[in-house]
């Protein structure tokens, strides 16, 4: 994977719990393609219907917050989120999407430089963001060497393969 | 070292191991619950064959117990294939109840152990001085390749809790007002130790609920030191070796809190959050149609024991429905050989198996666009009972009781102080 990312923005706001991201009334579906059908569902139900493939989340504390349930990472992977910029991340979502290789960027204040639409790049290496509709940089947190190379082979799985 | 640091260094063969290092460890028991079929999945997918130590590993059915869909039971069907196929040593099939509950009464949680789970209430277990924490799937696949998992060893906040609670106020009104205070975020990627007279003079039941919440103000883990209660408690469950780790004198916290409980009324979570709290007496009484008193956070022998004790010969308001799950199947037979059941019945409640019911929404009393629930589980979130559009609260299982009763948000405390 490249280590620049670049997507247009889609804002949430403090505490989007896992609920939000993945209900609970569809976790018994099995099927990465059905899953990824529900994403966002509980917090804005036009996200599914309008999100561009490749775009990325931004928001605000906590993001992942609640359950430990795997499909709120496998949905947004498999709706097409490019990566997630947050505040901060919810410990068990954060190991979630490093594990399938989604890119997870902390990044304190995220929210008020960049807004719904705005198209961004991340630099997952310096963790440098750059708002490219105004120009502002921004730093985000960078990502452990050993974070790096589990998102650099797209997620545990095949990183683990390898070393069996 | 804290007693959590020297449960990290026993289980990764370290002297000493410190907050922010990263650590491999040894899992002494991984738990699956039903949600996470994908476990296998990402299983088969790493290219596993054997599960690496089947006698460490439990399966858990509780999240769709008995199974509501076709759906639900096929992935149960292939949960119970792989447990046969691998020689997996426990299953706890549909008749069992909630994990948390059905571990420990099975007798294989133990202080000083690591105990990793598909379940992010796995923070219960601190109760009885293991490290529990909860993981995702693809985590815990890697558990049952290579019996291991890394983590960072997390800084420790410090909770004491001091001053002796009202009666109709417990353990859920004291961790509510706790995280209401704290907040959903002040212990992310932190460890939570609870201590103080407070939580000495607690029961068990009383001790999990503190540990299970302690997830919702973001902890990795939690933890209570070891006492004469814990062992009592542990040896009647279990006969093997286990080690009790106590923390140094010179370990410095992260951070340290300190509460008095003396005064403190009963609590409310109101929707959507889980830190948006205050004392009964501040919140409007609204109608709620759905009270339901279950789960890991709510479902114990003493929570339906406060219950009956409040709606013991009356009948609850005809326009509120009363949901009460045991916990686990040894809670719901406790409560049968004690006439509870008979009671709470009688009085108007719907008692459902043993599990987590419609705590996430899936089955068993979910709720409808408008509808307002009291409820003893854990989390207020929108959608977490059904729709969106219901309404939340958290309380205690005294509280929920009184709810069913008077068919509003009720103060519980008239109906205990009347028992007096």
């Amino acid at each position: 994977m490249h280590s620049i990312i670049q997507g247009k923005v889609w804002t949430f706001g403090n505490n989007i719990d896992t609920d939000q991201i993945y209900p609970g009334r569809y976790l018994e579906l099995t099927e990465h393609s059905d899953i990824a059908k529900h994403a966002m569902e509980g917090a804005d139900s036009n996200f599914i219907k309008e999100f561009i493939k490749g775009g990325i989340i931004v928001a605000g504390d906590n993001f992942g917050c609640g359950s430990s349930r795997e499909h709120a990472t496998i949905t947004l992977k498999n709706a097409g989120v490019s990566a997630i910029v947050a505040n901060s991340f919810a410990r068990i979502f954060y190991r979630n999407a490093i594990n399938l290789g989604l890119p997870v960027i902390t990044c304190d204040g995220i929210l008020s430089k960049v807004k719904k639409g705005d198209t961004i790049s991340i630099d997952l290496q310096s963790g440098i963001i750059r708002n490219l509709d105004n120009n502002v940089v921004i730093e985000g947190d960078k990502l452990s060497e050993h974070v790096l190379n589990i998102i650099e082979r797209g997620g545990v799985i095949p990183f683990f393969k390898k070393d069996l | 070292m804290h007693a959590i640091e020297k449960i990290l260094a026993r289980a990764s063969g370290n002297e000493r191991v410190a907050a922010g290092e990263i650590v491999t460890a040894k899992v002494d028991m991984a738990e699956v619950n039903d949600l996470y079929l994908q476990v296998v999945k990402s299983f088969k997918e790493m290219g596993g064959q054997k599960v690496k130590h089947p006698d460490k590993v439990c399966f858990v059915l509780d999240h769709y117990a008995p199974a509501p869909t076709i759906q639900s039971a096929t992935n149960q069907k292939a949960m119970r294939e792989f447990v046969q196929e691998q020689g997996i040593k426990y299953l706890f099939d549909i008749n069992e109840g909630v994990c948390h509950q059905v571990m420990p009464e099975a007798g294989i949680v133990f202080p000083g152990m690591v105990l990793v789970a598909t379940d992010s209430h796995t923070t219960t277990h601190g109760a009885f001085g293991a490290f529990g924490t909860g993981v995702g799937a693809t985590d815990l696949a890697t558990i049952l390749i290579s019996g291991e998992l890394w983590f960072r060893v997390p800084e420790v906040i410090k909770i004491q809790i001091d001053g002796i609670p009202q009666k109709g106020t417990s353990a859920k009104d004291i961790v509510l007002h706790i995280i209401g205070k704290l907040g959903p975020s002040i212990a992310v990627y932190k460890a939570i130790e609870y201590c103080g007279s407070t939580v000495e003079n607690m029961s068990i039941d009383e001790r999990m609920v503190l540990c299970n919440m302690a997830v919702e103000m973001g902890a990795k883990t939690s933890y209570i030191q070891p006492d004469d209660k814990t062992m009592r408690y542990i040896k009647s469950k279990i006969d093997r070796e286990f080690e009790i780790f106590t923390t140094d004198k010179d370990y410095k916290y992260a951070k340290e809190y300190y509460f008095n409980v003396a005064d403190l009324t009963p609590q409310v979570a109101k929707p959507d959050n889980i830190d948006d709290v205050d004392g009964i007496d501040n919140v409007d009484k609204v109608e709620v149609h759905q009270a339901f008193i279950g789960t890991c956070t709510g479902g114990r022998l003493e929570d339906i024991e406060v219950a009956v004790q409040i709606l013991k010969g009356k009948t609850i308001n005809p326009r509120t429905r009363l949901v009460v799950i045991p916990a686990s199947k040894g809670v719901y037979l406790q409560a049968v050989q004690k006439g509870y059941i008979e009671e709470l019945i009688k009085a108007g409640a719907t008692i459902s198996a043993p599990g987590c019911g419609p705590c996430l929404g899936a089955h068993q009393g979910v709720l409808a666009p408008g509808e307002y629930c009291v409820t003893t589980s854990s989390r207020n979130f929108p959608g977490r009972m059904g729709s969106t559009e219901a309404k939340i609260f958290c309380v205690s299982p005294a509280t929920a009781a009184a709810t069913a009763l008077e068919g509003r948000l009720a103060d519980p405390r008239k109906y205990i102080l009347m028992e007096e």
